[in-house]
Protein backbone atom coordinates (compact mmCIF):
# COMPACT_ATOMS: atom_id res chain seq x y z
CA UNK A 1 0.00 0.00 0.00
CA UNK A 2 3.05 2.37 0.98
CA UNK A 3 4.24 2.41 -2.75
CA UNK A 4 0.61 2.37 -4.17
CA UNK A 5 0.22 5.75 -2.21
CA UNK A 6 3.75 7.38 -3.28
CA UNK A 7 2.86 6.45 -6.79
CA UNK A 8 -0.19 7.76 -6.63
CA UNK A 9 1.00 11.37 -5.04
CA UNK A 10 3.50 11.09 -7.75
CA UNK A 11 0.63 11.18 -10.16
CA UNK A 12 -1.16 13.81 -8.55
CA UNK A 13 1.95 16.35 -7.97
CA UNK A 14 2.96 16.11 -11.69
CA UNK A 15 -0.61 16.11 -13.02
CA UNK A 16 -1.28 18.67 -10.95
CA UNK A 17 1.36 21.95 -10.77
CA UNK A 18 4.87 20.14 -10.02
CA UNK A 19 6.29 22.87 -12.29
CA UNK A 20 4.82 25.76 -10.39
CA UNK A 21 7.72 25.67 -7.65
CA UNK A 22 10.41 25.43 -10.18
CA UNK A 23 9.22 28.28 -11.93
CA UNK A 24 8.88 29.92 -8.54
CA UNK A 25 12.37 29.02 -7.86
CA UNK A 26 13.83 30.46 -11.29
CA UNK A 27 11.82 33.57 -10.74
CA UNK A 28 12.83 34.23 -7.62
CA UNK A 29 16.86 33.57 -8.89
CA UNK A 30 16.24 35.87 -11.56
CA UNK A 31 14.90 39.10 -9.41
CA UNK A 32 17.96 38.90 -7.28
CA UNK A 33 19.92 40.21 -10.22
CA UNK A 34 17.17 43.13 -10.41
CA UNK A 35 17.25 43.90 -6.69
CA UNK A 36 20.82 43.83 -5.99
CA UNK A 37 22.55 45.02 -9.55
CA UNK A 38 24.64 43.64 -12.20
CA UNK A 39 28.26 43.21 -10.53
CA UNK A 40 29.20 39.59 -11.06
CA UNK A 41 31.62 39.64 -7.89
CA UNK A 42 28.71 40.62 -5.74
CA UNK A 43 26.17 38.12 -7.17
CA UNK A 44 28.52 35.36 -6.46
CA UNK A 45 29.09 35.81 -3.00
CA UNK A 46 25.29 36.28 -2.43
CA UNK A 47 24.49 33.72 -5.02
CA UNK A 48 24.44 30.77 -2.83
CA UNK A 49 22.05 32.13 0.07
CA UNK A 50 19.73 33.64 -2.73
CA UNK A 51 19.29 30.04 -3.82
CA UNK A 52 18.75 28.56 -0.50
CA UNK A 53 16.01 31.59 -0.19
CA UNK A 54 14.32 30.52 -3.32
CA UNK A 55 14.18 26.81 -2.68
CA UNK A 56 12.88 27.62 0.95
CA UNK A 57 10.32 29.76 -0.59
CA UNK A 58 9.46 27.14 -3.52
CA UNK A 59 9.16 24.44 -0.57
CA UNK A 60 6.03 26.50 0.60
CA UNK A 61 4.27 26.78 -2.11
CA UNK A 62 2.43 22.70 -2.66
CA UNK A 63 2.19 23.07 1.38
CA UNK A 64 -1.51 23.54 1.26
CA UNK A 65 -2.29 20.27 -1.31
CA UNK A 66 0.24 17.82 0.98
CA UNK A 67 -2.84 16.73 3.28
CA UNK A 68 -5.82 19.05 3.27
CA UNK A 69 -7.46 17.69 -0.10
CA UNK A 70 -6.84 13.80 1.09
CA UNK A 71 -8.49 14.83 4.31
CA UNK A 72 -11.16 16.84 3.10
CA UNK A 73 -12.34 13.74 0.66
CA UNK A 74 -11.86 11.08 3.22
CA UNK A 75 -9.03 9.54 1.75
CA UNK A 76 -6.61 9.18 5.22
CA UNK A 77 -9.44 7.99 6.69
CA UNK A 78 -9.98 4.98 4.18
CA UNK A 79 -6.20 4.15 4.36
CA UNK A 80 -6.28 4.17 7.67
CA UNK A 81 -9.33 1.55 7.22
CA UNK A 82 -7.03 -0.26 4.84
CA UNK A 83 -4.86 -0.87 7.97
CA UNK A 84 -2.49 1.35 6.92
CA UNK A 85 -0.67 3.96 10.30
CA UNK A 86 -0.89 7.27 9.53
CA UNK A 87 2.93 7.49 10.15
CA UNK A 88 3.07 5.40 7.13
CA UNK A 89 0.89 7.43 5.26
CA UNK A 90 3.12 10.32 6.05
CA UNK A 91 6.32 8.36 5.37
CA UNK A 92 4.62 7.53 1.70
CA UNK A 93 3.48 10.97 1.51
CA UNK A 94 7.22 12.36 1.95
CA UNK A 95 8.83 10.52 -0.39
CA UNK A 96 6.20 11.26 -2.93
CA UNK A 97 6.84 15.23 -2.23
CA UNK A 98 10.71 15.11 -2.09
CA UNK A 99 10.22 13.14 -5.66
CA UNK A 100 7.83 15.15 -7.00
CA UNK A 101 10.21 18.88 -5.79
CA UNK A 102 13.85 18.10 -5.34
CA UNK A 103 14.98 16.49 -8.09
CA UNK A 104 13.44 19.31 -10.33
CA UNK A 105 14.95 21.93 -7.94
CA UNK A 106 18.36 20.45 -8.15
CA UNK A 107 17.86 20.69 -12.79
CA UNK A 108 16.36 24.19 -11.82
CA UNK A 109 19.66 25.38 -9.82
CA UNK A 110 22.17 25.19 -13.36
CA UNK A 111 20.30 27.87 -15.06
CA UNK A 112 19.38 29.61 -11.53
CA UNK A 113 23.19 29.40 -10.86
CA UNK A 114 24.43 30.88 -14.36
CA UNK A 115 21.69 33.79 -13.28
CA UNK A 116 23.56 34.36 -10.35
CA UNK A 117 27.02 34.14 -11.96
CA UNK A 118 28.20 30.92 -9.85
CA UNK A 119 31.18 29.25 -10.91
CA UNK A 120 31.57 25.40 -11.64
CA UNK A 121 32.55 24.76 -8.47
CA UNK A 122 30.04 27.10 -6.08
CA UNK A 123 27.55 25.64 -7.80
CA UNK A 124 28.74 22.29 -7.14
CA UNK A 125 28.86 22.70 -3.73
CA UNK A 126 25.07 24.50 -3.94
CA UNK A 127 23.61 21.08 -5.42
CA UNK A 128 25.14 18.63 -3.00
CA UNK A 129 23.67 21.11 0.00
CA UNK A 130 20.18 21.27 -1.69
CA UNK A 131 20.69 17.45 -1.97
CA UNK A 132 21.17 16.75 1.48
CA UNK A 133 18.41 19.59 2.84
CA UNK A 134 15.73 19.18 0.43
CA UNK A 135 14.46 15.49 2.44
CA UNK A 136 14.54 17.70 5.59
CA UNK A 137 12.65 20.51 3.72
CA UNK A 138 9.85 18.03 2.62
CA UNK A 139 9.43 16.19 5.65
CA UNK A 140 9.54 19.91 7.33
CA UNK A 141 6.77 21.23 4.60
CA UNK A 142 4.49 17.66 5.13
CA UNK A 143 4.32 17.66 8.76
CA UNK A 144 3.55 21.43 8.84
CA UNK A 145 0.95 20.64 6.03
CA UNK A 146 -1.08 17.80 8.46
CA UNK A 147 -0.61 20.27 11.87
CA UNK A 148 -2.37 22.91 9.65
CA UNK A 149 -4.77 20.99 7.66
CA UNK A 150 -8.52 22.01 7.99
CA UNK A 151 -7.81 25.06 9.69
CA UNK A 152 -9.15 28.93 8.16
CA UNK A 153 -5.90 30.32 6.43
CA UNK A 154 -3.40 27.40 6.50
CA UNK A 155 -1.54 28.63 3.73
CA UNK A 156 0.02 31.62 5.64
CA UNK A 157 0.10 30.03 8.74
CA UNK A 158 1.80 27.18 7.26
CA UNK A 159 4.32 29.79 5.86
CA UNK A 160 4.48 31.29 9.36
CA UNK A 161 5.75 28.01 10.73
CA UNK A 162 7.70 26.65 8.09
CA UNK A 163 9.92 29.30 7.55
CA UNK A 164 11.34 30.02 11.18
CA UNK A 165 11.58 25.97 11.61
CA UNK A 166 13.92 25.78 8.54
CA UNK A 167 16.53 27.95 9.79
CA UNK A 168 19.10 25.32 10.67
CA UNK A 169 18.59 24.40 7.63
CA UNK A 170 19.07 27.25 5.79
CA UNK A 171 22.63 28.39 7.91
CA UNK A 172 24.11 25.10 7.65
CA UNK A 173 23.09 24.75 3.90
CA UNK A 174 24.22 28.36 2.99
CA UNK A 175 27.19 27.75 4.58
CA UNK A 176 28.01 24.24 3.04
CA UNK A 177 28.42 22.85 6.57
CA UNK A 178 27.31 19.27 5.30
CA UNK A 179 27.37 17.10 8.49
CA UNK A 180 25.90 19.50 10.27
CA UNK A 181 23.06 20.12 7.93
CA UNK A 182 22.80 16.53 6.76
CA UNK A 183 22.26 15.72 10.82
CA UNK A 184 19.27 18.56 10.67
CA UNK A 185 17.95 17.25 8.07
CA UNK A 186 18.14 13.19 9.49
CA UNK A 187 16.40 14.50 12.41
CA UNK A 188 13.54 16.36 10.57
CA UNK A 189 12.83 13.55 8.22
CA UNK A 190 13.24 10.96 11.14
CA UNK A 191 10.77 12.64 13.28
CA UNK A 192 8.27 14.29 10.80
CA UNK A 193 6.30 11.28 10.60
CA UNK A 194 5.48 11.24 13.99
CA UNK A 195 4.41 14.54 14.40
CA UNK A 196 2.36 14.09 10.85
CA UNK A 197 0.76 10.88 11.94
CA UNK A 198 -0.08 11.98 15.58
CA UNK A 199 -1.60 15.52 13.37
CA UNK A 200 -3.88 13.45 11.18
CA UNK A 201 -5.46 11.58 14.44
CA UNK A 202 -5.95 14.86 15.96
CA UNK A 203 -7.72 16.54 12.88
CA UNK A 204 -10.59 13.56 12.69
CA UNK A 205 -13.84 14.61 13.99
CA UNK B 1 -21.29 -17.39 16.62
CA UNK B 2 -18.47 -14.87 16.20
CA UNK B 3 -19.30 -11.25 16.72
CA UNK B 4 -17.94 -8.78 13.64
CA UNK B 5 -18.88 -5.67 15.92
CA UNK B 6 -19.75 -5.40 19.66
CA UNK B 7 -20.18 -2.35 21.29
CA UNK B 8 -19.85 -2.58 24.87
CA UNK B 9 -21.50 0.39 27.38
CA UNK B 10 -20.07 2.95 25.12
CA UNK B 11 -20.44 6.74 25.80
CA UNK B 12 -20.03 9.30 23.09
CA UNK B 13 -19.51 13.22 23.56
CA UNK B 14 -19.37 15.54 20.64
CA UNK B 15 -18.99 19.08 21.39
CA UNK B 16 -19.67 19.00 25.06
CA UNK B 17 -23.32 17.29 24.71
CA UNK B 18 -23.94 13.93 25.14
CA UNK B 19 -25.25 11.77 22.47
CA UNK B 20 -25.66 8.68 23.96
CA UNK B 21 -24.05 5.98 26.60
CA UNK B 22 -24.48 2.49 27.92
CA UNK B 23 -24.96 1.36 24.06
CA UNK B 24 -25.15 -1.40 23.77
CA UNK B 25 -24.92 -4.17 20.74
CA UNK B 26 -23.89 -7.26 19.02
CA UNK B 27 -23.80 -7.74 15.04
CA UNK B 28 -22.78 -11.48 14.06
CA UNK B 29 -22.38 -12.91 10.59
CA UNK B 30 -25.52 -12.70 8.45
CA UNK B 31 -27.14 -9.41 11.13
CA UNK B 32 -28.17 -6.51 9.95
CA UNK B 33 -28.78 -3.05 12.21
CA UNK B 34 -30.31 0.32 11.10
CA UNK B 35 -29.09 3.12 13.21
CA UNK B 36 -32.25 6.09 13.49
CA UNK B 37 -32.71 8.85 14.86
CA UNK B 38 -33.51 12.84 14.20
CA UNK B 39 -30.82 15.00 12.58
CA UNK B 40 -27.92 15.77 15.08
CA UNK B 41 -28.66 12.37 16.98
CA UNK B 42 -25.04 11.31 16.34
CA UNK B 43 -25.96 8.67 13.69
CA UNK B 44 -22.71 9.81 11.85
CA UNK B 45 -20.96 9.92 14.93
CA UNK B 46 -22.03 6.08 15.56
CA UNK B 47 -20.95 4.97 12.07
CA UNK B 48 -17.81 6.78 13.03
CA UNK B 49 -17.10 5.83 16.27
CA UNK B 50 -17.89 1.63 15.36
CA UNK B 51 -15.10 2.41 12.18
CA UNK B 52 -12.62 3.18 15.18
CA UNK B 53 -12.41 6.66 13.51
CA UNK B 54 -13.78 7.86 16.49
CA UNK B 55 -12.69 7.10 20.17
CA UNK B 56 -15.62 6.41 22.64
CA UNK B 57 -15.39 8.30 26.30
CA UNK B 58 -16.63 5.07 27.83
CA UNK B 59 -16.72 1.90 27.24
CA UNK B 60 -15.50 -0.40 24.53
CA UNK B 61 -15.50 -0.88 20.43
CA UNK B 62 -14.64 -4.65 18.91
CA UNK B 63 -14.64 -4.89 15.46
CA UNK B 64 -13.50 -7.24 12.64
CA UNK B 65 -12.05 -5.94 9.46
CA UNK B 66 -14.53 -3.36 7.64
CA UNK B 67 -15.46 -0.88 4.61
CA UNK B 68 -17.05 2.50 5.15
CA UNK B 69 -19.13 4.31 2.78
CA UNK B 70 -19.74 8.18 4.17
CA UNK B 71 -19.97 11.11 2.36
CA UNK B 72 -16.54 11.55 1.39
CA UNK B 73 -16.00 9.64 -1.89
CA UNK B 74 -12.52 9.27 -0.86
CA UNK B 75 -11.92 9.34 -5.03
CA UNK B 76 -9.34 10.60 -6.91
CA UNK B 77 -11.52 13.84 -9.04
CA UNK B 78 -9.49 14.07 -11.88
CA UNK B 79 -8.98 9.55 -12.62
CA UNK B 80 -11.77 7.61 -14.56
CA UNK B 81 -13.93 6.26 -12.31
CA UNK B 82 -12.51 2.46 -12.97
CA UNK B 83 -8.86 3.73 -12.09
CA UNK B 84 -9.87 5.21 -9.22
CA UNK B 85 -12.22 2.94 -7.69
CA UNK B 86 -8.87 0.00 -8.55
CA UNK B 87 -6.74 2.40 -6.07
CA UNK B 88 -8.47 0.70 -3.35
CA UNK B 89 -8.25 -2.61 -4.78
CA UNK B 90 -10.99 -5.67 -4.82
CA UNK B 91 -13.37 -6.90 -7.55
CA UNK B 92 -13.74 -3.55 -9.07
CA UNK B 93 -15.80 -4.92 -12.17
CA UNK B 94 -17.94 -7.14 -10.36
CA UNK B 95 -18.64 -4.40 -7.83
CA UNK B 96 -19.08 -1.79 -10.35
CA UNK B 97 -21.37 -4.37 -12.15
CA UNK B 98 -23.58 -4.91 -8.89
CA UNK B 99 -23.95 -1.12 -8.80
CA UNK B 100 -24.92 -0.68 -12.36
CA UNK B 101 -22.07 1.72 -13.28
CA UNK B 102 -19.84 -0.45 -15.14
CA UNK B 103 -20.44 1.71 -17.97
CA UNK B 104 -19.44 4.71 -15.97
CA UNK B 105 -15.63 3.35 -15.85
CA UNK B 106 -14.15 5.38 -18.12
CA UNK B 107 -15.70 8.40 -17.10
CA UNK B 108 -13.68 10.80 -14.09
CA UNK B 109 -14.80 11.00 -10.75
CA UNK B 110 -15.17 15.14 -10.80
CA UNK B 111 -18.20 14.66 -13.62
CA UNK B 112 -20.33 12.44 -11.75
CA UNK B 113 -23.77 13.14 -10.59
CA UNK B 114 -24.29 12.68 -6.69
CA UNK B 115 -26.36 9.29 -7.19
CA UNK B 116 -23.53 7.81 -9.50
CA UNK B 117 -21.06 9.41 -6.54
CA UNK B 118 -22.56 7.53 -3.90
CA UNK B 119 -23.19 4.18 -6.37
CA UNK B 120 -19.29 4.75 -6.81
CA UNK B 121 -18.58 5.00 -3.00
CA UNK B 122 -20.90 1.67 -2.29
CA UNK B 123 -19.10 -0.10 -5.18
CA UNK B 124 -15.87 0.46 -3.43
CA UNK B 125 -17.45 -1.36 -0.16
CA UNK B 126 -18.60 -4.25 -2.31
CA UNK B 127 -15.13 -4.67 -4.00
CA UNK B 128 -13.24 -4.44 -0.74
CA UNK B 129 -14.07 -7.85 0.73
CA UNK B 130 -14.22 -6.73 4.16
CA UNK B 131 -16.81 -8.62 6.56
CA UNK B 132 -18.41 -5.28 7.77
CA UNK B 133 -19.91 -2.86 5.89
CA UNK B 134 -20.63 0.36 7.62
CA UNK B 135 -23.10 2.68 5.51
CA UNK B 136 -23.81 6.28 6.11
CA UNK B 137 -27.06 7.38 4.27
CA UNK B 138 -26.54 4.91 1.59
CA UNK B 139 -29.78 5.60 0.21
CA UNK B 140 -29.42 9.01 -0.03
CA UNK B 141 -29.13 10.78 -3.87
CA UNK B 142 -30.46 7.11 -5.44
CA UNK B 143 -32.92 6.46 -8.06
CA UNK B 144 -35.59 3.79 -7.72
CA UNK B 145 -32.62 1.29 -9.64
CA UNK B 146 -29.94 2.73 -7.18
CA UNK B 147 -31.96 1.53 -3.88
CA UNK B 148 -33.25 -1.83 -5.38
CA UNK B 149 -29.39 -2.67 -6.24
CA UNK B 150 -28.78 -1.48 -2.60
CA UNK B 151 -31.31 -3.90 -1.52
CA UNK B 152 -29.75 -6.37 -3.60
CA UNK B 153 -26.41 -6.10 -2.44
CA UNK B 154 -27.55 -5.40 1.11
CA UNK B 155 -29.34 -8.86 0.86
CA UNK B 156 -26.01 -10.71 -0.99
CA UNK B 157 -23.68 -9.55 2.02
CA UNK B 158 -25.85 -10.51 4.66
CA UNK B 159 -26.47 -14.17 3.03
CA UNK B 160 -22.77 -14.47 2.43
CA UNK B 161 -22.24 -14.18 6.32
CA UNK B 162 -21.42 -10.27 6.30
CA UNK B 163 -22.72 -7.98 8.78
CA UNK B 164 -24.18 -4.45 8.04
CA UNK B 165 -24.51 -1.25 10.37
CA UNK B 166 -26.39 1.48 8.26
CA UNK B 167 -27.45 4.69 9.24
CA UNK B 168 -30.82 5.99 7.45
CA UNK B 169 -33.54 7.74 7.97
CA UNK B 170 -35.42 6.09 5.28
CA UNK B 171 -36.28 2.71 5.03
CA UNK B 172 -34.08 0.38 4.70
CA UNK B 173 -35.00 -2.73 1.62
CA UNK B 174 -34.43 -5.54 3.90
CA UNK B 175 -35.88 -4.07 6.85
CA UNK B 176 -33.42 -4.84 9.96
CA UNK B 177 -34.08 -4.43 13.00
CA UNK B 178 -33.58 -0.67 14.53
CA UNK B 179 -31.70 1.12 16.66
CA UNK B 180 -33.37 4.46 17.69
CA UNK B 181 -31.35 7.39 18.80
CA UNK B 182 -32.59 10.55 20.24
CA UNK B 183 -32.15 13.58 19.70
Amino acid sequence: MTAKLIARDLRRAFTGAAWLPIVFFLLVAALVPFAIGPDARLLSRVGPGALWIAALTAALLPVERLVEPDRAGGVLDQLFLNGMAEESVAFAKIVAHWLSFAPLLLVAAVPASALLALDGRALATTEIALLIGTPGLASLALAIAAVTAGLPRAGSLAGLLLLPLAVPLLIFGAADAYLLEGAVSLLLTAGAPFVTGAAIRATRT
Amino acid sequence: MTSLLRFEEVALRRGGRLLFEELEFTLGAGEALQVTGPNGSGKSSLIRLAAGLLRPQHGRVERSPLALADDNLALDADLPLGRALSFWGGDVPRAMEALGIAHLAEVPVRLLSSGQAKRAALARVVASGAPLWLLDEPLNALDGDGAERVGQIIADHLRNGGAILAASHQPLPSEPPRLELGA
